[in-house]
């Protein structure tokens, strides 16, 4: 049934065999790798338009980077007509199963939090996943329009303003921090004086 | 054995979960909700089919000291290709299933079927068996999804009946096992009584 095993047909079956797979997963990389980007690029645009109020720009182009306490995060720029309304700010948090990939987006008018999002994570199914549940009056319900400035932002058994999940107060306090790191960089951006330079440009 | 036979025969006779027991890590994991447990299972369906069909051609020109990794390059090279395509094409599913993919290549179905079942038989009946077997598989993981959903969120397939808590064990680690314990002594019960 087999073919014999000697060493030379050994190392040409099974190296023509790696062969033809290679080739195969390079060809299925190379189709799928423009539909992957586009897919993650809805699904970061998706987000952004959740938690920032209605622009008329590409936020997914108008990228800055802001460091904050050596890390670096990435802004989205959301404007309509030329100004900007907008601040989405990916902050990753470490929770109770690993990072909660999220974003937090700022109003820039009155400097509130918009809105906030989860993009990825491996919290608990049942307890810490409520943190990105979208029913009314969810745990991230909390954070809409809510001024930063005046709540304190950590979780009630810290001492803070923010309702915690039930049994999931290391989730829930992963995704505070979130918001608060957020809150930073979004400090560090208007008073460094970034953002009246994107609005100066985008006046003329 | 008939055609037929080789297509029925993963659903009750060999049915991977609960008559066979392998591949438990991906039956556990996944099986969360009826329509994540369907999704693996379909992954996995693609997959045998097509490991299937391709050890049963090359089975007669691999030497049979290098057969083993043989195999395991080919099934991984598919499972590779299933990923790319669902993270391209339904990028929802792979948000839920993206950690247990990979896991298909040491799932021992795959093996198990190209090792006992495909390297000795035509292209054709190895594409039977694998859909057959993959059926069972898919259903079984569907079956224990939707339990642990009814139970465990009070939903079906996605649509609340039941608000607004379920008991939440059942969607955890715990519940999986106690899900899959109880099916499979119903399974057992039902399935002797018929022989």
């Amino acid at each position: 049934m087999a073919a014999k095993s000697t060493f030379t047909n050994m190392v040409l079956s099974l190296g023509s065999i790696c062969l033809v797979c290679s080739a195969l997963l390079g060809i299925a990389n190379n189709v799928t790798a423009e539909p992957i980007a586009q897919a993650t690029l809805a699904k970061i645009n998706d987000k952004i338009s959740y938690v920032v109020p209605s622009y008329d720009n590409n936020p997914s182009d108008n990228v800055t980077m802001v460091e904050v306490d050596g890390t670096e995060y990435k802004v989205y720029l959301a404007s309509m007509s030329d100004k900007v309304v907008g601040y989405a700010i990916e902050v990753a948090p470490t929770g109770f199963g690993g990072p909660i990939s999220m974003i937090v987006g700022f109003d820039a008018e009155n400097g509130n939090i918009y809105n906030t999002a989860v993009i990825s994570h491996s919290e608990t199914p049942g307890l810490g996943d409520k943190i990105a549940s979208n029913e009314q009056g969810s745990f991230r319900d909390q954070f809409i329009e809510m001024n930063p400035a005046s709540n304190k932002l950590s979780v009630r058994k810290d001492g803070g303003d923010i309702d915690a999940i039930t049994a999931a107060t290391i989730s829930s306090r992963a995704f505070t921090v979130g918001v608060s790191t957020a809150y930073k960089v979004y400090l560090t951006l208007v008073g460094s004086g970034d953002a009246d330079v994107v609005s100066g440009a985008s006046k003329k | 054995m008939t055609k037929l036979k080789l297509l029925t025969k993963g659903i009750i006779k060999d049915n991977p979960t609960f008559a066979l027991v392998l591949g438990m890590c991906p039956t556990l994991g996944t099986t969360t909700s009826a329509i994540n447990g369907m999704g693996m299972g379909v992954a996995t369906l693609f997959v045998l089919i097509l490991s299937n069909m391709v050890v049963s051609a090359v089975a007669r020109f691999i030497p049979d000291k290098v057969r083993i990794p043989s195999y395991i390059v080919i099934i991984s090279a598919f499972v590779t290709i299933v990923q790319l395509l669902i993270q391209a094409y339904i990028p929802s599913l792979y948000d839920t299933l993206g950690l247990f993919i990979p896991l298909i290549v040491v799932n021992c179905i795959v093996l198990g079927r190209a090792e006992a079942f495909a390297n000795k038989h035509n292209v054709i009946d190895s594409a039977l068996d694998g859909i057959g077997i993959g059926l069972g598989f898919t259903l079984s993981l569907t079956v224990i999804g939707l339990v642990r959903e009814i139970l465990g969120s009070g939903s079906a397939f996605g649509w609340k009946f039941m608000e607004p808590y379920g008991m939440l064990i059942f969607v955890l680690a715990p519940g999986a096992f106690l899900v899959l314990g109880y099916l499979m002594v119903l399974f057992k019960k039902l399935t002797t009584k018929k022989a």
